[in-house]
């Protein structure tokens, strides 16, 4: 007898299909109440970080040059203090395969599902990932499918994701276009139980093992061309699993001593799933939409328990507006002779401005680079911002910038600033919302080591927390 | 007229506005959940049927047929004169010796 594929039937036999599309029951790793052992979830991948690195080598992902951006720390100099003004590397991701580091997710998530004998993969997502999965599974010979969020109800699209829809198709893929909404979801769900196919998850704990090689691969060459770990690494922060793996690898490593900074662009008061607003936002990804709920609550994405536990990594959080992260594209294409993507430019607006905290001697790594083409660039998106009704102008972005409104470019780069972010709010987001998806039991001894961990705090800021919130 | 076997665009709501029960802004309440694919068409038809596809990994799927021989057209947009401004700045700054 066929399944019912109405919403609520597929919705409803949720669970089953991802245990069938993941191979891998999540059961086991949960403690019934709030904790649940992430470290065995992540062990269990069943890959040491060689063997990652041998998958990805195979598949021309990782080994990726670290550039040295000595005009942008030359013209960061002229902001700082005498003395200040950081050494600023570029982890060049734009050359892996598919053109940025979602490959390293992708290659081992493509990988297992050869392994595991599925056909095909599937993966959620409007960004890079899906031309990192379709690349991946045209090395590998399995078949794709992406499914994307792409359009407002009038079929109009960011150009940005559009070219990723035909970098996707390029590899071979299906893409499934869909309007906005979250019940990308229910379709998502239906087509991986029609298909039988694998969920290449951008959250599994394969894909973030994946990512661990970048952080690996950024201590040793530090310690090659500087001879020294780097003093802080930048990380472009949307799920979270780019800062999560990345500093995995560091710690892996040894790289203890380095400070690990998430950077999103700023879109505090646009709506995520507002068909209005989809299209006055003039970036897609590495922003606040994203990147404060997976932070807060990294359990909501498309696997049942997230791999990218970005709060447990982060020393810092940093916001920058939209149009610093345009100005600084322009700036990198311009002193350094790289065009590369806006929105992995995002940790590289962050950087300028905290490189000016640090000494001339001191290093920072942004961990991405992104490929660049048609759509994906910022005079398209800014030509699409102002088509939109978005002003455009010169000005202070700190006291400006209003996300849906305008797009404020430095009237100098000095105006370029990181914003630290609350952290210990988001913090307090996570320890509140775990409480509250476990059906706001007592937590045991057990449930306040894991949120210690979940927030990289100890037990008594959790029990603090906790009782600040009524817990 | 599309012939069989012409690589065409397919549209369909997946979920009418009213069906929408998840939690959503009131915008997006009143819009329908629309998607689009692509695929050899399996029979003869005019632009507006009802048609049947098999996608390239050889998925059927059904909907409105609404383009043949799809193509993208995104660009690199129009001229934006604010990056000339940018660059001209960062000459200045670079080369001209000034803060």
């Amino acid at each position: 007898m066929a399944l019912a594929k109405d919403y609520a039937s597929v919705m409803g036999r949720s669970n089953e299909i991802q245990k069938k599309a993941l191979g891998l029951d999540y059961a086991g790793y949960e403690s019934g109440s709030i904790a649940f052992d992430y470290e065995a979830l992540m062990k269990d991948t069943g890959y040491t970080l060689e063997e990652i690195s041998r998958i990805q080598g195979r598949t021309a992902v990782g080994n990726t040059p670290l550039i040295e951006l000595r005009n942008l720390a030359a013209l960061s100099r002229k902001y700082a203090k005498p003395g200040y003004g950081a050494r600023i590397f570029a982890k060049d991701e734009a050359a892996n395969a598919s053109g940025s580091f979602k490959a390293r997710r992708a290659a081992c998530a493509v990988a297992h599902a050869k392994k595991l004998g599925y056909k095909g993969v599937i993966a959620a997502t409007s960004g890079n990932y899906g031309a990192a999965v379709a690349s991946q599974a045209a090395m590998q010979g399995l078949d794709c499918i992406i499914v994307q969020e792409c359009y407002d109800s009038h079929q109009i699209g960011q150009p940005e994701i559009v070219e990723k829809a035909r970098k996707c198709e390029a590899y071979g893929a299906e893409v499934i276009q869909l309007t906005v909404g979250p019940e990308l979801f229910y379709t998502f769900l239906s087509v991986l139980e029609d298909t039988g196919y694998f969920n290449a998850s951008l959250y599994s704990p394969f894909g973030i093992a994946g990512v661990e090689t970048l952080g690996y691969e950024i201590a040793m060459q530090c310690r090659e061309l500087v001879g020294k770990d780097p003093e802080m690494v930048v990380c472009t922060n949307a799920g979270g699993g780019m800062i999560t793996g990345t500093a995995r690898g560091l710690q892996k490593a040894g790289a203890v001593g380095t400070k690990m900074v998430a950077a999103s662009i700023d879109l505090t008061g646009l709506s995520m799933a507002s068909d209005k607003q989809f299209n006055l936002k003039s970036c897609t990804t590495g922003h606040t939409g994203f990147g404060v709920p997976y932070a807060t609550d990294p359990d909501h994405s498309d696997v049942p328990r997230s791999a990218a536990r970005p709060l447990r990594y982060m020393d810092r959080y940093v916001t920058v507006k939209q149009g610093e992260v345009m100005y600084m594209t322009e700036a990198l294409a311009n002193l350094e002779g790289i065009e590369r993507g806006p929105a992995g430019n995002t940790a590289l607006a962050a950087a300028f401005s905290l490189a000016q905290e640090l000494p001339e001697d001191a290093v920072i790594v942004i961990s991405e680079t992104e490929y660049t083409g048609a759509g994906k660039h910022i005079q398209p998106q800014l030509a699409f911002a102002r088509e939109h009704g978005i002003d455009i102008h010169f000005g202070n972005p700190a006291q400006e910038d209003k996300p849906g409104e305008n797009v404020i470019l430095p009237a100098d780069p000095g105006m370029i600033k990181a914003e630290d972010a609350d952290l210990n709010r988001f913090r307090e987001s996570l320890i509140r919302k775990a409480v509250k998806k476990a059906g706001g039991v007592t937590p045991t001894e057990a449930d306040l080591k894991f949120l210690a961990e979940e927030t990289k705090t100890d037990i008594a800021f959790v029990k603090n927390t906790l009782e600040k919130l009524g817990l | 007229m599309a012939k069989k076997g012409d690589w065409v665009r397919i549209h369909r709501v997946v979920l009418k506005a009213e069906e929408r029960t998840a939690k959503l802004p009131e915008d997006t309440k009143a819009c329908d959940l629309e998607m689009w694919t692509k695929g050899t068409l399996l029979a003869d038809a005019e632009i507006g049927d009802e048609v049947e596809i098999e996608t390239i990994v050889g998925r059927r799927e059904k909907g409105e047929l609404v383009e043949v021989g799809p193509y993208y057209t995104h660009s690199y947009g129009v001229f934006v004169p604010e990056i000339i401004e940018i660059d001209k700045q960062l000459r200045k700054i670079m080369k001209g010796g000034d803060k």
